[in-house]
């Protein structure tokens, strides 16, 4: 029958693809255990090992092309358990100066991570023991010297910003297969953000040892070899002359100074203080160093004030309140509010001068009432039905001016800030509140608290008439031309440009006859404010924030120096120092930068 | 085969089924053992414990077979739909409430135990296929007697592939071996070949290279035919029906598929090499059994296929540790037990009286050579990487399971063959 005789037909079709498969892997596996002799070499007695290359993570330069980071090459002496049974342990005993019983610890400990894959026997070895072990390895069966390479900070700054380098944790390395045990990441700062351009990529080389530990070649000659890409280097904004600079003027001083360009959003210097030297927190001393700096509970070192410390802003928030106002046109640059100096209420003036005055006189002389008028206008603003309406109006455009969020610069643990929300107001004071419960936010005190660097954002944004581009570190990664995306976040102020033309005419007033001459210069025109925020846990702290020149603003600066006093006596000098260095590389009031350098404020203020 | 004269439930079981079954098993215990064994420190790798619970898992499918042979065999016949019909409801379950293990939501968690409904979709759709096929619904003329089998086949596929399982939802693509055996035109399963090879040749080289190719080829057979007129339609259409599948093979392996899908591709073409991942499995795998040569290293000497040379080496990849050991003598061995498996299943298929029967045995020896080819060409790297276990070998209770209970209740089909019962 041909419909029996197709279908038996098809039988045999099926058994031959079954046959003919099974025939095809045959020969396939026969090639690969028999005629493939590249298999042959690796003897009984050889074993492959795999040689991880790690790659040297990418150097950090400053905006001049200086370095801030460096590489230095180190060794590991490593070790695979399984063929290190009939090593010669005194011999390595003696050459690390190890007891018997550190031998057998260690050898343990590396045991139980893996009896076939290596671990690190001694890490960071230095040369002159490498150069010993070199002669010796032919006794120290599964041994090897694994070369590495861990940072090195030439200049010894910046330690807040570059962050450090730590072992990779086990809960990590479950969540990211491409770390192994010993590997490296960047545990904070732009070693953490800037992680995975920095890092590289790891290679790996199969080596042929033989029973005498002896390299006897490359696997099928490297044909399964990878090699090691080189992390991207980094090319920062900063001015390392101006980070050094500011360190010393910092120094034996809680605060931070932080410096941008405004028109770009770059920073230019990022001072936390007291800082620490980056080059303790490397190789074998780093636990120990760390552990020693995390117990200072006095200066905290690791503490990275400048975007993790939150103050009240202070004197230095009176030009967003006026921008508000001029915004929301409660008042314009002709509105004149009286001032009856210490008797004023319900805030006091802490300066004399004459009244009434208007706007630019007003941040000149850094005025409470008339600031507290102005607010109080805002709150009051006919348009809108309630105060809740107003308030939400106002804690808009504080917004879009940068506070109360993160500003999501490339630096880890950035904080938010807090500008209080109409919500906190009706939970704190059951909703029966009005422009007296909340008068304090007038004068920048009161709830609201912002980071340095979102000050030293608000400084460049007053400069730049309305608009900022995040503060960031790191202009391109890799090469100049590959730039980080910070370029494309322009934010704009929900505040006319014409309204901070009347602001910046108020601050170039400060320095010039103001509340911060101390920090005039005579061939600079600084436009600035100073801040004394008082402080219920101690002495009041000293800000200052301004920028320079004037008329075409290259950087903007922002200093705190806790519990110091007030803003004009210290921030005001010590950011007018900063801006000449940078400007012109020099500075003419050495006596203060002497006076600043050797000054001591760590342990309590020295006046109230 | 005589019949056995007790009237035990063995009665009548095809013997070389049973042993080629439990030769099998026994060769998957012990290259498990030698898998994790370590004769320096056995206690301290969790997996250590893998051999052990494989034993479990042959204790319970040794008592799964006396139930399956207690069983009457109408029974498989008659609630083919139903069984087919819980497992389907099982696969939309762990969909919402499995559990995710290796990156695939293909797991119910049972105390200690982890089970993969997926593995037991295979043997319900293989039943579900023996019944519609065997049934008198089927009428080949009807278009929907041939749409109806690639719907059994295809829920049970797509459920699997939203799982993330997409080894296990290949499978599916072995009945048309199934279907091809029943009928089906031998010009489809041209197609489908002819398919694969235009897939792997876009994938391979550019694709306007390619159509150039493809045209001038179009040109020369243009040629050699430009005197019957009838072929020329025809030439024109089976260029461009190639050329848009090119673009779209093309299109979709940039658009559809995810990255870590397009290493895996390109490493197994040759197009990149990359140890550290995909293609470090594939090429520790190939040193390993590179390394076993003629005879093997012994058991228990393997070097590569312990620890973490190659990763899986009791599920995925336990062809290794039988090619490290054994050498080219063991794969010979275990090459020849299961193309002797297949052969005699379609042997037996063949001899069945009844047509659910035969389809059902072909659609075991399907998936059985299915797994087998895919799993083992992946370890010498023949095939890309795809995760399914090799029969009865690998470490794993449900795969052990659900393979066993597809052949067993093959088995129990042809042990009554001749009563009806
Ligand atoms: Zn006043």
């Amino acid at each position: 029958m041909p419909v029996r005789f197709a279908r038996s037909d098809r039988k045999l079709l099926i058994l031959a693809i079954f046959i003919a498969t099974g025939f095809i892997y045959l020969a396939r596996i026969f090639y690969l255990q028999v005629i493939n002799k590249s298999y042959a070499t690796s003897a009984n007695n050889n074993v492959l090992r795999y040689v991880t290359q790690y790659p040297a993570r990418g150097l950090i330069y400053d905006r001049n092309g200086k370095v801030l980071v460096v590489n230095e090459a180190v060794y590991d002496l490593m070790v695979v358990p399984r063929e290190a049974k009939h090593a010669d342990t005194a011999q390595i005993c003696s050459l690390l100066g190890l007891s018997k019983e550190d031998y057998i610890k260690r050898m343990e400990t590396a045991c139980k991570y893996s009896m076939m894959l290596p671990s690190a026997f001694e890490k960071q070895i230095s040369k002159e023991t490498y150069g010993y072990l070199q002669e010796k390895l032919y006794r120290l069966q599964g041994f090897y010297v694994q070369p590495r390479t861990i940072r090195k900070y030439p200049r010894a700054v910046a330690a807040h910003l570059l962050g450090y380098v730590g072992e990779v944790t086990p809960g990590y390395i479950e969540k990211n297969p491409y770390y192994k045990q010993g590997d490296y990441i960047g545990v904070n700062g732009l070693e953490r953000t800037y992680e995975k351009e920095l890092r590289g990529i790891k290679g790996m080389k199969i080596r042929m040892v033989d029973v005498h530990n002896r390299d006897v070649g490359s696997f099928e000659k490297g044909a399964y070899d990878t090699a090691a890409v080189m992390g991207s280097d980094l090319y920062t904004g900063i001015d390392l002359d101006l980070q050094e600079y500011g360190e010393q003027l910092l120094a034996n001083k809680k605060g931070s100074a932080i410096a941008i360009e405004p028109q770009t959003g770059e920073i230019l210097c990022f001072i936390s203080s007291p800082t620490y030297d980056p080059n303790l927190l490397v190789g074998r001393v780093r636990s120990k160093n760390f552990a020693q700096l995390n117990n200072d509970s006095i200066t905290k070192p690791l503490y990275n004030r400048a975007i993790m410390g939150l103050y009240p802003p202070g004197s230095t928030f009176k030009m967003a309140v006026d921008l508000v106002g001029l915004q929301m046109g409660v008042i314009t640059p002709n509105t004149y509010f009286s001032c009856q100096g210490p008797e004023s209420w319900p805030i006091k003036c802490t300066h004399y001068h004459g009244s009434p005055l208007n706007v630019y006189s007003a941040i000149e002389q850094s005025c409470n009432p008339f600031h507290f008028q102005v607010f109080k206008a805002i709150l009051n603003d006919p348009r809108y039905s309630n105060i809740r309406d107003r308030y939400d109006v106002w804690y808009k455009h504080l917004f879009s001016m940068g506070f109360g969020h993160s500003l999501k610069t490339d630096l880890a643990y950035e904080l938010n800030g807090y500008i209080p929300t109409v919500n906190f107001y009706d939970k704190t004071y059951d909703k029966r509140w009005n422009t007296m419960t909340v008068r304090s936010l007038s004068i920048g005190q009161g709830e609201i608290l912002t980071t340095p660097v979102q000050l030293v954002n608000y400084a460049g944004m007053i400069a730049n008439r309305g608009f900022y581009y995040p503060p960031h570190v790191v202009r391109s990664v890799g090469n100049m031309k590959n730039k980080t995306p910070f370029s494309t976040r322009k934010n704009i102020s929900s505040i006319d440009a014409a309204h901070y033309d009347v602001i910046k005419k108020g601050m170039e007033l400060v320095v010039e006859r103001g509340t911060a001459t101390a920090a005039k210069l005579d061939n600079i025109a600084i436009a600035g404010k100073t801040g004394t925020v008082q402080n219920p846990h101690g002495g009041d702290h000293s800000l200052f924030i301004g920028y320079a020149p004037a008329g075409n603003p290259k950087i903007a600066i922002c200093v705190v120096i806790e519990n110091a006093g007030y803003g004009s006596t210290y921030a005001a000098p010590i950011a007018s120092l900063m801006i000449e260095k940078y400007l012109m590389h020099t500075v003419t009031h050495k006596e203060n930068e002497e006076r600043f350098k050797n000054m001591n404020l760590l342990y309590g203020s020295r006046k109230k | 085969m005589a019949p056995e004269k007790n009237k035990s439930i063995f009665r009548n079981v095809d013997k070389t089924l049973v042993l080629l079954y439990l030769a099998l098993v026994f060769i998957g215990w012990i290259n498990i053992y030698a898998a994790v064994h370590n004769t320096d420190h056995s206690s301290i790798f969790d997996l250590s414990q893998n051999y052990g619970k494989q034993l479990l898992w042959i204790g319970t499918s040794l008592i799964i077979v006396v139930m399956i042979l207690l069983t009457d065999t109408r029974f498989f016949n008659v609630f083919a739909y139903g069984i087919y019909g819980i497992v389907i409801v099982v696969l939309i379950g762990v969909l919402f409430f499995g559990k995710e293990i290796y990156g695939s939501k293909s797991w119910f968690q049972i105390g200690g135990f982890a089970l993969q409904p997926a593995e037991f979709g295979k043997f319900a759709t293989n039943l579900a296929i023996a019944k519609y096929l065997s049934s008198i619904d089927f009428d080949k003329k009807k278009k929907l007697s041939k749409f109806i089998p690639l719907v059994i086949i295809g829920i049970p596929a797509i459920l699997i592939l939203l799982q993330n399982d997409t080894g296990s939802a290949l499978v599916y693509a072995s009945f048309g071996l199934v279907f091809y055996r029943e009928g089906m035109p031998a010009y489809i399963l041209a197609i489908i070949a002819g398919l694969a090879v235009l897939t792997i040749m876009a994938l391979l080289i550019n694709q306007f290279v390619l159509m150039g190719c493809l045209f001038a080829l179009a040109v020369l057979i243009f040629y050699f035919y430009r005197k019957q007129r009838k072929v020329w339609g025809f030439i024109i259409a089976l260029f461009i029906a190639s050329s848009a599948y090119i673009s779209t093979v093309d299109y979709a392996f940039d658009h559809f598929l995810e990255p870590h899908q397009q290493t895996r591709i390109n490493v197994l073409l040759g197009k990149k090499i990359d140890i550290k991942k995909d293609g470090y499995n594939v090429n520790q795998s190939k040193i390993a059994i590179g390394s076993g040569k003629l005879l093997g290293k012994g058991f228990l000497k393997g070097t590569q296929t312990k620890f973490n040379f190659v990763p899986k080496q009791s599920t995925d990849f336990i062809f290794c540790t039988i090619g490290e050991e054994w050498g080219f003598l063991g794969a010979l061995v275990l090459i020849s037990l299961y193309i002797s498996l297949f052969v005699r299943i379609v042997m037996i298929a063949e001899r069945q009286r009844t047509d659910f029967a035969r389809i059902y045995g072909y659609g075991v020896a399907s998936i059985l050579f299915f797994h087998f080819a895919i799993n083992i060409g992946m370890t010498i790297g023949l095939i890309p990487v795809i995760g399914i276990p090799l029969p009865f070998l690998s470490y794993g209770g449900s795969s052990l399971w659900a393979f066993t209970i597809l052949l067993f209740i093959f088995i129990k089909q042809d042990s009554t063959r001749l009563s009806g019962r």
